[in-house]
């Protein structure tokens, strides 16, 4: 009953501000005339007919394949190459500047001289989200690795654990507060790139079909797409949460008892 | 230390220490942690090293267990010179909060280092359990470190050590930070265990009650940079217990001498000769 209640409560606590938001929205833009900005009802109605049909898999499904493959790419290299960079430290020094230079590019000016060489399809818009999301994983993981307890690191050399084991069962554990935090990052820079890769020479996906509507004047249609992207990025963001928590269970059971609370 | 087969105790010798000597040196400071020390621990003899605060006992230990590499010297376990981490040996640091793998459950950290040495899953399983029992954490299997308190946390660590079946165990003043009553338990369970496993311990130590308490024999370090001031053998009955024990004169006699040594020691470093009474590293005086 008890949990019940709380549930309830978090519930609530979690929901009351979108819901204002949405029946305000809902009621100021009713009955609007403004060709810009129809009313919240149409857009609804639109959202149904434009993207349960043919689209969801012409537009929707190349976006988020693209978002998960270069989402993926950028969580694999960023972790390995970390790892390399964050236990070596010549190779940290050596790289450092050039690396420094590389993030400082901001990913979407990529964008035309990757099309140049990869072309307009899908090769070039995964490496598009791989540049811009790999940075966070990457500086997060030299991090983490570097930031390994040394009473630990001790404590494993002095059983044995070496190698790859010292790698799962220390290094890669000990780092994970950092990597899942870089992760996150990721995320968010991750679904930003793949609507702008696709806002420029394009033939499917969100961003395009969003752009092709506002070319057009399908104003309702344009105001869908983009409550498909926001509903697009929090499931992802849910989704990522979960996995946070299940991922992290020990680290904040280990925050809370050094805060003194159990 | 003559004859460089027996110890004091007249056990054969499995650990020789000879010469060590450890200098940190970085960031423009050099620190001579430990000087020149030479001793030898003889094969299922439990040693107690005390020393004051900052005199280089952790240094010390870590180059025994081959994580730090001594400037000069050399450490000899079993015949076989140590330059790594020797597979027969455990460690239990000072700082048990940050030597428990705190994503792993008591279970999983006591059973890691077994998986490393490749044995079945049900050899891992009984020794682990068998281990857990022995610390009184039979309960706390599946708890994570973070869970527990400061002294179950060190009888983890213990419990890991112990289900490793080391050959040699090195212990760097384990009990620091529990209380008395689980201190004085944990004494008991180091020497039930040590009597059940004839393991070789080596076991450091602030405290002198707890050294004479414990060992077999004491070694008596002096400040950084550090020289062994005394080896004392500790001839009380093998069978001790916290009440009669600590208030036999014996003990008092003993813990009396030591208290004088660590007296010495606190205002004598290794670089200064030796003041009248105390005959340095190799005398292995037993008081009157
Ligand atoms: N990594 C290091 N770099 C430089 N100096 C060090 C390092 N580790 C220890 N020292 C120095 O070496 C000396 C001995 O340190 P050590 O930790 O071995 O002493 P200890 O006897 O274990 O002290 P305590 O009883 O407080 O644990 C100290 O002066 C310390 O400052
Ligand atoms: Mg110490």
């Amino acid at each position: 009953m008890q949990t019940v209640l709380r549930w309830g409560r978090s519930l609530f606590v979690a929901l009351a501000l979108p819901v204002v938001l949405v029946t305000l929205w809902w009621v100021l833009s009713a009955g609007s005339t403004n060709y810009y900005s129809p009313p919240l009802q149409t857009i609804l109605t639109t959202f149904g007919e434009v993207w349960f049909g043919p689209r969801l898999v012409d537009d929707v499904l190349p976006s988020v394949t693209r978002l998960v493959i270069g989402y993926a790419g950028a969580v694999v290299l960023g972790v390995g190459l970390g790892i390399l960079l964050g236990a070596n430290r010549t190779l940290r020094r050596l790289t450092e500047p050039v690396l420094e230079f590389f993030r400082a590019i901001p990913p979407p000016a990529l964008i035309p001289i990757l099309f140049l060489f990869a072309g307009i399809g899908d090769t070039a818009k995964i490496i598009v989200i791989v540049f811009g999301a790999i940075w966070p994983v990457l500086l997060n993981t030299v991090e983490g690795v570097r930031a390994v307890d040394e009473v630990l690191s001790d404590t494993s050399r002095s059983y044995g654990v070496s190698g790859w084991a010292r790698m799962r069962h220390l290094v890669l554990p000990s780092a994970s507060p950092q990597i899942i935090a870089g992760m996150r990052q990721a995320l968010s820079i991750s679904i930003i790139l793949m609507v702008i890769s696709e806002l420029f020479g394009s033939f499917n996906g969100l961003g395009f079909a969003i752009i092709q509507f506002q070319r057009s004047f399908a104003i309702p249609e344009m105001w869908s797409g983009i409550l498909l992207l926001g509903i697009l990025g929090f499931v992802m963001s849910l989704l990522f949460a979960l996995f946070e928590r299940r991922s992290l269970r020990w680290y904040h059971g280990l925050r809370r008892s050094q805060r003194g609370e159990k | 230390m003559s004859d460089p087969t027996a110890t004091p105790t007249g056990r054969t010798a499995l650990l020789d220490v000879a010469k060590v000597q450890k200098t940190y040196t970085g960031q423009g400071r050099t620190v001579e942690a430990v000087r020149d020390l030479t001793f030898s621990v003889g094969n299922g003899e439990l040693v107690c090293i005390v020393g004051p605060s900052g005199a280089g006992k952790t240094t010390l230990l870590k180059v025994i267990a081959g994580l730090l590499e001594p400037t000069s010297g050399t450490v000899t376990l079993d015949g076989t010179q140590v330059t790594g981490p020797p597979p027969s040996m455990a460690v239990v640091f000072q700082e048990y909060g940050r030597s428990l793998f705190p994503w792993m459950t008591v279970e999983q950290n006591v059973e890691l280092p077994l998986k490393q040495k490749k044995m079945a899953k049900e050899r891992r399983a009984e020794l682990v359990r068998d281990a857990l029992e022995a610390v009184g954490l039979a309960e706390a299997h599946s708890a994570y470190p973070w869970q527990l308190s400061g002294g179950m946390q060190q009888r983890v660590a213990i419990a890991r050590a112990v289900a490793y079946q080391p050959q040699v165990l090195l212990m760097d003043e384990p009990f620091a930070a529990v209380d008395a009553q689980t201190r004085a338990d944990l004494e008991d369970l180091i020497r039930s265990l040590w009597h059940k496993l004839g393991v070789t311990i080596l076991f450091v130590t602030h405290d002198i009650d707890e050294s004479v308490y414990l060992g077999e024999r004491v070694l008596v370090l002096s400040s950084s940079p550090t020289v062994i001031m005394e080896d004392l053998t500790i001839d009380l009955p093998d069978e001790r217990n916290q009440l009669d024990t600590r208030s036999s004169p014996r003990f008092a006699e003993l813990r009396h001498h030591v208290y004088e040594q660590i007296q010495l020691a606190k205002h004598r470093r290794g670089g200064e000769p030796a003041p009248a009474g105390a005959t340095g590293a190799s005398a292995a005086t037993t008081p009157a």
